[in-house]
């Protein structure tokens, strides 16, 4: 012990990776966790050590890993940086972020994947793992040097917000990674099908006369995808589902016991179709005239936000296993490129620092336990990146102090002037959520402090 | 940054228009509002049958017209509404104006805003554009000429003035809406504004040309947020079966292209409007038909120009219900017609 201890003390210790859920301290001696649950006697640390008192009900549990999140570094530094992304990461208690290859020029070479993981050692405040394309280019043709990728460090793959529309380049991305154990994370939309819709398809975009994004839109190549990880043994990982069809289709993958993962988003779980009325409530259908703030932009994403019953099969999913984890998709843009029609907007909200809190939605409005949540946020992504996180998602002494401290039932008002994203395009903006991150720490540095103290 | 955050005021008014600044669809107007915009209508027919067709009352208001997307008749008949209303008239067309330099249409309609523009007129091609401008403008006020597929609230309103022009009444009526109805801001503005006035509405075209939740009916979420007076049909005489009014949708020819529809030749044999299937409404029924017209594919041309139809008609009430509106938008008070 050399003076680096941080001590947090009477806090709910929470860890998936053991089943445990207690009251007690947390200390964190030289970047480790030293004990988690058990009483710690402050006279025992040496001068110069911080101890944290926790407030009644915080939470300390290991840092949210964040399997999928848009830096936009390189290309596109004006919607966000490595900087100012994992700095979002850190105040939303996330210690670990894996970074989207849709950047220019896209992360499909191991050079890309050598750049991304320089600027985060040099600017990153929180771990940055890089996914790296399928195809080459994001093109969808011709695959990308898949097992050099994983040797540079690219830790999933994906064409991000392209989906793979050739069946046989899919089928082939996931043969030629068998055995890898590293997943390949598809945005399943049928183009011919979503056929440049913009919000989902139903009574709210009949409404507003927008054009709509069927569910069958992700369900039809979630299917096809199924099919192809039955076939050759590939290891699939379906990003942000958000339809209770694709819930069903996982389910039944499930039952027949293949290995398929699948995410679902924060606001996919605790926003409705009918959020783009400017309406913030459950969703039901009304004859209610429209109000200035109709079209509303910021919740304009891909996949759209569905109904109200989607929603609800999303959080029944989490809650029984049937979605792995929870990942934010966290899309960051510049305020230009909302402030235009809803069909010009781009898709994607910033969603880091608002994640925790509308998730806790969830616990408090008792759809979803807390231990529950806290599993979907670290052992899961952990278990589908093959586990080779695992010592990033636990408590367990010795392991690298990866902590999150946040409080439950603190409310707060989100104000995106106040975000360390460069993203401030969240519907969010105004709302107020209960439960918030208090404290980051990664590998024992405090990378976040909310508690009025500086980083 | 401070232009830029929304203005804070509701668009929705209860008090007949008198404290209305924007004209973005009529799912807000109540039904004495929608009378007085008839009556005031009225006043507006009279000054248009005179010889000298121009009145001061909008003298020293600027009304600029922007257009997005082509169009006749409706923003011809917006300038002449404005000019017999004696107010000072800026075409702005999105091909010859900084908009084809790449200027977002926030911008241009804050330029607008600052050149002392007291209305907009906007026609966009995407649903929600007036919405956006009027939630950004402090001052201005924003009419909706058109936007996507939403809403042709001044399309409505004329439909809905000649209607009431010739059956001297709207509640009660029956209205069959046939087309394209997917994709038409005239059919939704209509169903609000005819809803609100006790009209009772029948939607009929090719079930790929309606929109799906509407075609499956009350089952799941089918209908719930439209008035109850509104029924979906996709036979064409069940849809004019007693009908008081036929209103035919315009056909883009594109829809075809795009895969909604087998062949135009069978849309005509199963969805044009001609003598034969104009049997099926009411004896005399009205036919009208928002322009440009499709002859020979959603309507046939001898019901296009026969007896029954007023279609031209149509144009000449909406110059008048215009007048009407930009009276009642720029003279907030007023307690009846201009003189």
């Amino acid at each position: 012990m050399s003076g680096e201890a941080i001590l947090i003390q009477g806090a709910r210790i929470i860890d998936p990776s053991r089943g445990l859920d207690r009251p007690g301290d947390l200390l964190v001696c030289d970047s480790l966790i030293a004990s988690a649950g058990e009483p710690v006697d402050p006279a025992s640390l040496p001068g110069g050590s911080r101890v944290v008192r926790a407030g009644r009900r915080w939470v300390a549990c290991p840092g949210f890993i964040d399997l999928h999140c848009h830096l936009r570094e390189p290309g596109h530094e004006h919607k966000e940086t490595i900087a100012t992304g994992t700095l979002a990461a850190a105040r939303g208690g996330f210690t670990a972020v894996c970074c989207m290859p849709n950047t220019e020029p896209a992360i499909d070479s191991e050079s890309m994947v050598e750049y991304v993981l320089r600027q985060a050692r040099a600017t990153g405040c929180v771990r940055v793992f890089p996914i790296g394309c399928i195809t080459q280019g994001r093109q969808g043709k011709v695959l990308a040097g898949l097992r050099e990728l994983a040797e540079a460090g690219a830790i999933a793959f994906s064409d991000d917000g392209n989906p793979v529309g050739d069946p046989h380049i899919m089928r082939m991305a996931l043969q030629y990674t068998v055995g890898l154990g590293l997943p390949i994370i598809n945005h399943c939309e049928d183009h011919s099908l979503s056929a440049g819709g913009v919000m989902n398809e139903g009574w709210v975009a009949t409404r507003l006369g927008l054009r709509g994004y069927p569910a069958a839109a992700e369900e039809v190549m979630i299917a096809r995808d199924i099919a192809l990880a039955e076939m050759t043994g590939g290891r699939l990982h379906l990003a942000h589902i958000s339809t209770a069809g694709a819930v069903d289709l996982v389910r039944q993958a499930k039952a027949r016991g293949l290995a398929v993962t699948a995410e679902a988003t924060p606001h996919h779980l605790t926003m409705n179709d009918a959020w783009v009325l400017g309406r913030r409530d459950g969703g039901a259908p009304s004859p209610q005239p429209l109000v200035l703030s109709a079209y509303d932009t910021r919740t304009k994403v891909n996949p759209p936000l569905r109904s109200p019953a989607d929603a609800e099969a999303l959080a029944a999913a989490l809650v029984d296993g049937t979605i792995d984890i929870i990942a934010t998709d966290h899309a960051p843009h510049a305020i230009t490129d909302k402030l235009v029609t809803y069909e010009e907007a781009a898709f994607g909200i910033s969603v880091l620092e608002t994640a925790l809190g509308s998730l806790m939605g969830l616990v408090h409005g008792g759809l979803v336990d807390l231990p529950t949540l806290v599993h979907r946020l670290t052992v899961g992504p952990s278990q589908v990146l093959g586990g080779r996180f695992d010592d990033l998602a636990t408590l367990r002494p010795g392991t690298p102090a990866d902590v999150v401290l946040f409080d439950p039932d603190e409310e707060w008002t989100v104000d995106v002037g106040q975000f360390a994203s460069k993203g401030k395009n969240t519907p969010l903006d105004g709302c107020t959520l209960k439960g918030r991150v208090k404290l980051t720490m990664v590998q024992g540095r405090v990378v976040f402090d909310g508690m009025g103290g500086a980083i | 940054m401070s232009t830029l955050q929304p203005v804070a005021e509701p668009k929705v008014t209860q008090t007949g228009g008198q404290c209305r600044r924007h004209l973005l669809d009529l799912d807000d107007f109540s039904p004495q509002e929608i009378e007085a915009v008839m009556e005031t209508a009225d006043g507006m027919r009279e000054v248009l049958g005179r010889e000298i067709k121009k009145v001061p009352t909008l003298r020293g208001k600027v009304i600029v017209t922007l257009f997005y997307e082509s169009s006749t008749r409706t923003r011809v008949s917006f300038e002449q509404a404005a000019k017999i209303l004696s107010a000072d008239v800026i075409n702005v067309s999105a091909d010859s104006s900084s908009v084809s330099k790449g200027e977002s249409l926030l911008n241009t309609a804050l330029t607008l805003q600052a050149t002392g523009a007291d209305f907009l007129v906007v026609r966009h091609p995407h649903s929600g554009a007036p919405y956006l401008m009027a939630s950004h403008l402090e001052r201005s006020g924003v009419i909706n000429a058109g936007d996507g597929w939403h809403a042709h609230p001044s399309q409505a309103l004329l439909d809905m003035y000649t209607i009431r022009r010739h059956l001297g009444r709207l509640a009660g009526v029956k209205v069959a809406i046939v087309g394209d109805v997917l994709h038409s801001r005239v059919a939704r503005s209509n169903l609000w504004g005819l809803a609100r006035v006790g009209a009772h509405i029948t939607l009929c075209g090719p079930p790929t040309l309606l929109p799906l939740d509407l075609l499956r009916g009350a089952g799941a979420e089918g209908g719930a947020y439209l008035p109850d007076t509104v029924a979906v049909e996709t036979d064409l005489d069940r849809a004019l079966d007693g009908a008081d009014v036929v209103m035919v949708l315009r056909l883009q020819k594109e829809r075809q292209q795009a895969g909604l529809l087998p062949s135009l030749r069978e849309y005509c044999r199963l969805w044009q409007v001609n003598p034969k299937r104009l049997e099926r409404a009411k004896p005399g029924a009205l036919v009208m038909h928002p322009g440009p017209m499709n002859e020979g594919i959603e309507i046939s041309p001898a019901v296009a120009h026969g007896s029954q139809s007023l279609i031209e008609e149509q144009v000449t009430n909406g110059v008048a219900v215009r007048m009407a509106l930009l009276y009642m938008l720029a003279v907030p008070g007023r307690e009846e017609a201009q003189r």
